[in-house]
């Protein structure tokens, strides 16, 4: 992985040092909040419901070992003994003291870490496939492209004030594992007919109260004119995007005000101007931190093992695990690991302290020190040996970490909601759990197959509800609770926008009513491996309307 | 009708180091419990009340005062909203002490 040079380590301690400076003329009453709230949301700090949250970069999701135990470290010593990985592949603690704010940072800057741009209107924390480097049919590495994008946009001096936040995701495959036409730029690494790498720019996509899929913009741009075609972008929306309303601030406003034909005009005629300035990509400095991601030293080994072949077919329990949290490995002999944070019952993306710790001592032992985030807010330990997966999987069994759901419909995206956080309209986590109780049983989840299930709690859309397969969305009913449902929805390569069902349910209702969705799809599939999405899309939303609804007025929710 | 019921607020904001909610005691100063803090029935006192508070926000002692609606039933006042309820209890509704990875909670 990336590792910080003279400079980086400097930057990002001095960055720390000037923090330390702010929050001390903070306390001295030398900065009122009107003054400081920029400059500590620039460090990633906000002010929450019950306490400070600071929110951790995680670049492309990529983590060492050694983070890891650091953010451990941290959620010992600064918050009550736990952290919370979110959608953005980030870590959010929940419970910092502000004077204690400049040591943890401190403390992360000694692991290359930091909180720089995860908040703010400028080019946020770039995320990626959390499968990067490892997956079989990838083109290129897109942590090879996430770590260029980092060092160009982390102050840059033009893109510090943009009308809104800018969020960038890379992808390096058709299957899309990292939600990328819902970003400001979606980035696809692609080959041209001549077989030479470049990127498909998906521009002004984003989720919120404007849920639109990023449309393509320019199919092919040569890898060493990344930068400068991003630079245009920026500049075209940073000279035109809405500043005078903050709800039409995103580029895909502009982007859709405009047409993505007319904004791709706009963008190329800049792009021009400047394409073969200093912005083109020298092949030295890719090569450079191109090596930082160099794979680790595999092993050669047989695809089949019958071992492990055997172990799968003796103790169910494994099988099942295996079947559905290990992904196929590009080398032979390897996969893949996703460790659940959705265990049933708990709040989705949460690890306690210890927690992180057995994580990266398994990171260790088993997968050269690497950790992945998800944007669905589980782990992934990226280079596992097939014939180490019982050992590992016993291992994480006995601390509570093998829950065998990913993909299913209690692998939850959770925003935090109404739990912490400011802008939220109702709880999120606890409807999780509650859902993640009523669909405990592994066999069941197998039956009911891939379900993806998000739920924000407001407009937002930190949790992703507009692309779930199924979304909930926390409303505010005269300072109640409701929850409204949409279905269809997808983040995936067959990306979609999710359809409202119907009026909202309270906080009591809502579980009963997903049941009642899932039911008719089990009974509206055409065949067992008929997925929800496929049978939603196949029927409509029309019978799970009159399923959840019914046609009798006392059937009906009190919210209606 | 919400219109029909007498109208209690409180005034409420957060400790600058720490962010907890706090509520305000008239004559006392604040307190981390709702229960205590001073409920105001008609809009001028609520205002005058806000207006007070504004030098311990120029004291650096806390944050973004203002004012919540409070309805009072037979077991005392409490917050009007979801949102302020969450905020007096000063948690997160599940259990978080006992680690929430591994936390169950009654259906």
């Amino acid at each position: 992985m990336y590792r910080y040079d003279q400079f980086d380590a400097t930057f990002v301690r001095e960055r720390t040092e000037q923090f330390r400076g702010q929050v001390a003329r903070r306390l001295a009453g030398e900065l009122t909040e009107e003054e400081f709230r920029p400059l500590r949301l620039k460090n990633g700090l906000y002010l929450q419901l019950h306490a400070y949250m600071l929110r951790v970069a995680i670049p492309y999701g990529e983590l060492s070992s050694k983070q890891m135990r650091k953010l451990a470290f941290i959620a010992r010593r600064y918050d009550k003994g736990y952290g919370h990985f979110t959608t953005r592949q980030n870590i959010q603690y929940n419970w910092p003291r502000l004077d204690d704010v400049p040591d943890l940072l401190a403390h992360l800057a000694e692991v290359e870490m930091h909180a720089i741009q995860t908040s703010g209107n400028c080019i946020r924390n770039v995320t990626a496939d959390h499968l990067a480097g490892v997956i079989p049919d990838e083109v290129d590495d897109p942590r090879v492209w996430g770590e260029i994008i980092r060092q160009w946009s982390t102050l840059h001096p033009e893109f510090s004030y943009l009308p809104r936040k800018f969020k960038i995701a890379v992808i390096g495959t058709d299957t899309d594992r990292a939600a990328m036409r819902t970003h400001d730029i979606g980035l696809k690494i692609v080959r041209n007919d001549a077989g030479e790498m470049g990127f498909a720019f998906y521009t002004g996509g984003g989720q919120g109260r404007t849920p639109i899929i990023g449309p393509l913009v320019k199919g092919f741009v040569a890898k060493e004119d990344l930068l400068s075609y991003l630079d245009a972008t920026l500049r075209v929306y940073n000279m035109h995007g809405r500043r005078d309303n903050i709800y039409k601030a995103r580029i895909k406003i502009l982007v859709q005000s405009l047409g993505a034909e007319e904004f791709g005009r706009q963008v190329e005629e800049e792009w021009l101007r400047i394409k073969d300035t200093v912005l083109k990509l020298p092949e030295a400095e890719v090569a450079r931190i191109r090596s930082y991601f160099a794979p680790p030293a595999y092993e050669t080994l047989p695809a089949y093992i019958p071992e492990f072949e055997a172990k799968k077919k003796a103790d169910a329990d494994f099988g099942r695990w295996v079947r559905a949290n290990t992904d196929v490995h590009k080398v032979d002999g390897y996969t893949a690991v996703s460790i659940s944070l959705k265990p049933v019952g708990a709040a989705p993306g949460d690890a306690t302290a210890d927690q992180m710790d057995v994580m990266a001592d398994l990171s260790d032992a088993y997968s050269f020190g690497e950790i992945r985030v998800t944007h669905r807010q589980n782990i992934v330990l990226p280079n596992v040996r097939k014939q180490d997966l019982f050992d590992l999987w016993t291992k994480l069994k006995a601390v509570g970490l093998a829950e065998p759901n990913i993909g299913f419909v209690s692998d939850i995206i959770a925003c935090p909601g109404l739990d912490y956080c400011n802008l939220a309209n109702a709880r999120s986590i606890p409807v999780a759990q509650r859902l993640s109780r009523r669909f405990s049983d592994p066999k069941r989840l197998s039956d009911i197959g891939e379900l993806r299930l998000n739920i924000s709690g407001c407009i937002n859309a930190c949790g992703h509800h507009h692309v779930g397969h199924i979304g909930i969305l926390g409303v505010d009913k005269k300072g109640e609770e409701f929850y409204q449902v949409t279905l269809g929805g997808s983040s995936a390569e067959d990306i979609s926008i999710g359809k409202i069902l119907g009026p909202a349910f309270s906080y009591d209702q809502i579980t009963d009513a997903i049941e009642t969705v899932i039911d008719t799809y089990i009974d509206l599939r055409s065949e067992p491996s008929e997925r929800f999405i496929d049978t939603y899309r196949r029927v409509g939303i029309e019978p799970f309307k009159e399923k959840v609804y019914g046609s009798s007025k006392e059937r009906r929710p009190a919210a209606e | 009708m919400a219109n029909d019921r007498p109208l209690n607020q409180m005034v409420t904001a957060q400790w600058l180091l720490g962010g907890e909610s706090i509520y305000w005691v008239a004559g006392k100063g604040w307190s981390d419990s709702f229960a205590e803090g001073t409920l105001y029935v008609d809009q001028p006192a609520a205002d005058a009340a806000l207006a007070e508070v504004q030098e311990f926000v120029k004291q650096r002692v806390v944050v973004g005062p203002y004012l919540i609606e409070v309805e009072v039933d037979k077991d005392g006042p409490k917050p009007t909203s979801a949102r302020e309820r969450i905020r007096a209890a000063h948690n997160a509704t599940f259990d978080i002490d006992h680690g929430s990875w591994t936390a169950r909670i009654a259906d």
